[in-house]
This record gives C-alpha cells, structure tokens and sequence, in this order.
C-alpha cells in the first residue's frame, strides 16, 4: 500500500505520515501541492490520497479534478484532510468525486475511522 | 468635527436659501440675478469641496506619517510597522514550526524505545509463566535471568531517555508565550489601523457630499463577494458556531455527506 501525502506544512504532512505508520501504513511519500503530486502519481503506482485543500500553486480540489479527470488514476480513493469547513466546499468535493473528508483539527481515531471505511468500499 | 459640520451645514443653508431665490429671480425674469445666483452657489459648493479635500489630504498625510511608510521620511530607513508586524507574524511561524518539529522529532525518538520495551517485556513475560510452571530446565533459566538482567537494565536506561524526551516536549511548548506576547502586540496594530482607515473613510464622505458623489454599495459588495469562491478556500473557520454555512466539526461533515447519500 503505497500513500501520496499532500500538504503545503511539512509538520502537518509529518503528522499525517507518523498516523499512518501507527496504522501499518509505512509506505508513504509527500508532496506540497497539487502541481508537484500530479507527475508523482503518474510515475509512482500509488494506492492511495491524502491531500489538504488550500494549498499555493494547485489546491487540493483541483488537485482531485484532475485525477478524476484522468484515466489512469480515476479510480484512486481520495481522503480530503482540509481546515476548508463550508457546508458548499464539502459539496463541491463530494461532487468531484472524492472518497472521504476529513475537517482540521482531527484526531488519530477520526483518521483511522475514515481511512479503514474507504478501504471497505474499495475493496467489496 | 464640528468645524466639518459647519461648513456642511453653510453650504446646505446657501443651496436652500439660493434655490429659494433662484427661482424668484427666474419667475420675474431677471436672468442677470439668476446668474450670478448660480455663480455663488458654485462658489460656495467650491469652498467647501477645498476644504474638505485639504482636511482629507491632511489626515492621509498624517495617518502615513503614523503609519511611517512614506518613503520621503527621515525614518524611511528603518522598518515601518506593518514591515515590522509582518516580520513578527513570520517570526511567529517560524517558532510554532521548529517546536512543533522538535516535539515530533522527540516523539520519533521515543516511540521506538517504547516498543522495544514493551516488545521484550511481553517475550520475556511468556518465558517467566514457563518458569513458574517449572516447564524451565537450569540451562535455559542461566540463560533466563541474563535476559531478565539485560532488561532490567534496558529498561532503566530507555526510561531515562524517555523521560529526559518527556521533559523537552514539555519546554518546546515555551513558544505559546513568545507567540502570544508577539500576537497581541500585531493585533493592538491593525486595531490602530483599523480606526485610522475609519476616520479616513469619514472624511471622504464628506467630500463625497460636497462634490455629490454616490457609491454604488451594492456593486462593491458583490465584487467582495465574488473573491470569496468556494475553490479558493478560506482556512479554518474562528466562529463555526456563529455560522449557518459552516460545518461545527466532524460529525456535521460526516451528518452531510450521509445525507449526499455517502
């Protein structure tokens, strides 16, 4: 299980990773925004996104346009982990087709309950 | 204040009373008058938009002065204080930045030693229940009680450390303090500056009536508005409680998607 990382804060990136470890998740790499997790995700075979929202350069909903839009990564499960808490912006997301969303500050347990629930629906 | 008010107030009672006349002077034919009615009308609206636009000019000038970003200024050299305040909120960045790496850093270093112990705890915890059931014969209780030996010491040694790591987690979270006195002495800044730009805005309206100028609020407002979409985002909400638009926490989140059909 191979999981991309994105967060424009390398300590919020940093917490995400140790919470996935703590989960059994220690394949991970990170990526501060949209425009330079695209060509990883192209190039790296990975299973799954964790990505923030508002981010410098590309933001995270454009981010999941794009791979929604793209044949090759359209079936990536997404989780949205993002301060962003507009009744609308969680619809735009859920719109764009994301998997799961998460609203900062969280806590391990909500992570872990979010993460295990996409991984349910993947796989049946 | 209430010199601005007078003279507003002399040039309302001008208008009225020349309008007054004005008409008259219209009625009975006598243009000449009417003319020169007008002239001083003119005259007087003239005055008054001067005077407002040299008190406008005046404060602006002072605000800056306070502000001390005029670059004309002595001072100029040194940093004004919205230079200065942007540099304590970056300074304030950086300090929540290194602490929050330096606890994850000793949490990093901890964790292992953690689950060592506990790893060689339970192993050594499963041949202890052997011995007591006296399944261990003496050559694997020799070997028994220098594991039991090694670990104690371990233990002892990795608690240190953890605690020492405890310790320094504890004095990473001094930033609050220098953050906080850094905070406040921003946000007593953009209050001061918040009532300058006010008083300004006053003034202009003063000469906006002079000069018979009208704002279109709502076109402005919608403007506003239209840089406040969706995708841009906005960061964390400081008043979700106070707002309808916004989810409260993650059980609103999860309540709204469910009823997206998620």
């Amino acid at each position: 299980m191979k999981i991309l990382i994105v967060d424009d804060f390398s300590t919020m990136r940093r917490i995400i990773k140790n919470l996935l470890r703590d989960l059994g998740f220690t394949n991970t790499a990170e990526a501060d925004d949209g425009n330079t997790a695209l060509p990883m995700l192209h190039s790296g075979n990975f299973d799954f996104l964790v990505t923030d929202w508002n981010m410098p350069g590309m933001s995270g909903i454009d981010l999941l346009r794009q791979v929604r839009a793209d044949d090759r990564l359209k079936h990536l499960p997404v989780l949205m982990v993002t301060a962003e808490a507009k009744r609308e912006q969680i619809i735009e997301a859920a719109q764009a087709g994301v998997n799961g969303y998460v609203v900062k500050p969280f806590t391990a347990q909500v992570l872990k309950e979010k993460i295990e629930k996409i991984f349910e629906r993947v796989n049946s | 204040m209430d010199e601005k008010k007078s003279s507003l107030g002399d040039f309302e009672s001008t208008l009225k009373k020349h309008a007054v006349q004005l008409v008259d002077s219209l009625e009975k034919g006598k243009f000449g008058d009417a003319v020169q009615l007008i002239h001083e009308l003119n005259q007087t609206r003239d005055r008054g938009l001067y005077q407002e636009v040299g008190k406008l000019t005046r404060e602006l000038h002072s605000a800056i002065v306070s502000f001390q970003i005029d670059p004309h200024m002595p001072q100029a050299e040194e940093v004004s204080q919205i230079t200065d305040a942007t540099e304590r909120l970056s300074y304030v960045v950086r300090l929540t930045e290194n602490a929050a790496n330096r606890t994850m850093d000793l949490v990093e270093q901890s964790t292992p030693l953690m689950s060592e112990i506990a790893d060689e705890a339970s192993s050594l915890s499963a041949d202890w229940q052997r011995f007591m059931r006296r399944e261990v014969a003496a050559d694997e209780f020799r070997e028994l009680a220098r594991r039991v030996d090694t670990f104690l010491t371990r233990s002892e040694q990795s608690s240190r450390q953890v605690s020492a790591h405890l310790n320094d987690i504890l004095l990473a979270q001094d930033y609050q303090d220098l953050t906080g006195q850094v905070i406040k002495r921003v946000t007593t800044l953009v209050t001061e500056v918040e009532s300058n730009l006010l008083k300004l805005v006053l003034m202009a309206s003063q000469v906006d009536r002079f000069a018979g100028i009208e704002h279109n609020h709502e076109a402005l407002r919608e403007e506003k508005d239209s840089e406040k979409h969706p995708t841009r985002g906005e960061g964390p909400q400081i008043h979700a409680d106070k707002r309808d638009d916004v989810v409260s926490g993650q059980d609103d989140v999860d309540d709204l998607l469910s009823s997206l059909g998620f």
